[in-house]
């Protein structure tokens, strides 16, 4: 009974959050928003005893993510006034909303495997045998932040001074 | 037990002190020691505000406040029934739903860290088996609320002073995480009593690097003296709660306590051996270390100038950063090579190794006279 009410509660505060950040002209508000979407998912992995990718969620999405959004929200200028919508608002309506119907209706036609076996008391050493064992996860998760740091390596050459 | 038609499996909480013999199992484990970490935290921060200003004072050959009470020991209960009876002053411009929630978002995981804090064996909240990860994810939230409160402010001294510790917190998080993994793999386990429970010699002697780092990393990460830039008084007037006064300015202010006191527990526990220790009761034991790393804490502020922003940043990067690696490194080699042999001999190994490597970066790490780097 605690559990349904818990979930509830994440559900309608994830979603509730999600649309404010969507929503709302300022974009500064709607950062401190997305911080409380990704608060609430953390809760949603505690429900269903990942207690190691709760920790990172909140690590990586609020300790990071979000705080690097807001430190570029605040180098930006009229950040109260914030996105005015433009004559694209009807177009990316209808595209969201068809986005949206299909990944709902794929959701709801797939047969999702439920495991029966009660989740180990702790899912740490389960994940690190995963990437660190032999025929482990750790090539492509290697691959992934070179690709990041590409990106990276290429932004800074694009902002780069010139003249000197 | 069942959500949207889908069976879930109920969760593991391990919360064994006082349950289950105690009517309500869980329930009055959970309120006991609820209030047990509030008055841990208010108590300890009043007491550590007062020994503060007093030992200061002791430094700066000066007095201190000792007027009210014994030793002046009632100061912090008149300054916070003063501080409680200000007007609560709200500047007419400011994002009044951020000013309000700032502080907030800026005390709860602050106090929020205690819930694993081991204060005897076992006499946790929760001893979470993800004990230590929980810490480094939920303090990195206190600093939402500081950037909150310096872009609610509608003052430019106020969002210099949050995008400073923007800067300064994620970059010491790095080195900070990093020197907490050399810990865990010594004690094979993220659970803040196993931790405690595997220190059969305390981990600041096989890891001495390690805690030098995660000393430093932590003093930056909680803006102590020298690393606190943020509300460095000749450049940007008082920080990010410039605008705040009254109540909203003392939870800032026990904010920054609370976080003083949470490193002085972590460092217990990860390096102290936390509540271990001869003779004397667990609990008093815990105490005598968590004042201990305080007294030092103290003692670094009165002997130490602020940095300059530059000094900082390159501090983080270009001498915790590498040297929190190469940390890591040792300390996997020695868990992988050597399992078995004695730890005394470790024990030299790395204290020999972690001098030679602070001389020799100390010696390649050096920041330009005057110049600050763009």
């Amino acid at each position: 009974m605690g559990q349904v009410i818990a979930f509830w509660v994440f559900a309608v505060a994830i979603i509730g959050a999600a649309l404010g950040v969507v929503l709302l002209k300022n974009v500064f508000r709607a950062a401190v928003l997305l911080v409380a979407c990704f608060f609430g998912v953390a809760g949603i992995f505690i429900l269903l005893s990942a207690d190691f990718l709760a920790a990172m969620q909140i690590l990586i999405y609020i300790g990071a993510i979000s705080i690097l959004v807001i430190l570029a929200i605040m180098l930006t200028r009229e950040v109260a006034f914030g996105s005015p919508s433009n004559k694209f608002q009807i177009p990316a309506f209808i595209i969201a909303a068809l986005f949206c119907t299909g990944v709902i209706w794929a959701i709801l036609n797939t047969q999702w495997q439920i495991s029966s076996v009660a989740p180990g008391a702790t899912t740490t050493s389960g994940l690190g045998v995963k990437l660190f064992s032999k025929d482990g996860f750790i090539l492509p998760v290697e691959i992934l932040p070179t690709v990041l740091l590409a990106t990276i390596l290429g932004a800074i050459v694009l902002v780069k001074d010139r003249k000197k | 037990m069942s959500i949207l038609g889908r069976n879930v499996l109920p969760l593991t909480v391990h919360a064994s002190v006082l349950a289950p013999d105690w009517p309500w199992g869980f329930w009055s484990h959970m309120i006991i020691f609820v209030v047990i970490v509030m008055a841990f935290v208010i108590l300890m921060a009043m007491g550590f505000i007062w020994f503060e200003r007093r030992v200061i004072s002791r430094y700066q050959i000066r007095i201190g406040p000792n007027r009210i009470g014994p030793f002046g020991l009632l100061q912090p209960v008149a300054d916070v029934i003063k501080i409680l009876i200000k007007e609560d002053i709200v500047p007419l411009n400011v994002d009044k739903i951020i000013h309000l929630l700032a502080p907030a978002v800026a005390i709860i995981p602050a106090i929020m860290v205690f819930a694993v804090i081991p204060f005897s064996n076992g006499a946790s909240l929760v001893d979470l088996n993800i004990g230590i990860l929980y810490i480094v994810a939920i303090s990195s939230i206190s600093i939402v609320g500081q950037v909150m409160a310096g872009w609610g402010s509608n003052n430019k001294y106020a969002l210099i002073s949050a995008m400073r510790v923007i800067a300064q917190v994620v970059s010491y998080e790095i080195p900070l995480a990093l020197s907490i993994i050399g810990v865990v793999l010594f004690a094979g386990t993220l659970s803040m009593n196993g931790i405690v429970q595997q220190q059969s010699i305390p981990f600041i002697l096989l890891q001495p690097l390690g805690f030098i780092i995660y000393f430093l990393a932590s003093l930056a990460e909680v803006n102590r003296t020298p690393f606190d830039l943020l509300e460095a008084e000749g450049e940007i007037v008082a920080g990010y709660n410039i605008e705040y006064s009254g109540f909203k300015f003392a939870l800032f202010y026990l904010t920054e306590y609370t976080e003083a006191i949470a490193i002085s527990t972590i460092i217990t526990t990860l390096y102290l051996a936390g509540w271990k220790g001869p003779f004397l009761p667990p609990v008093l034991w815990f105490l005598i270390k968590v004042f201990a790393v305080f007294t030092l804490i103290i003692w670094v502020r009165a002997t130490l100038p602020r940095l300059r922003i530059d000094q900082v940043m390159g501090f983080a990067w270009k001498f915790l950063l590498p040297l929190a690696f190469i940390n890591l490194l040792i300390t996997g080699v020695q868990v992988v090579a050597w399992p078995d042999l004695s730890q005394w001999v470790i024990v030299a190994v790395n204290i020999v190794l972690s001098a030679v490597l602070i001389v020799a970066f100390s010696r390649m790490f050096r920041t330009k006279g005057d110049k600050v780097e763009a």
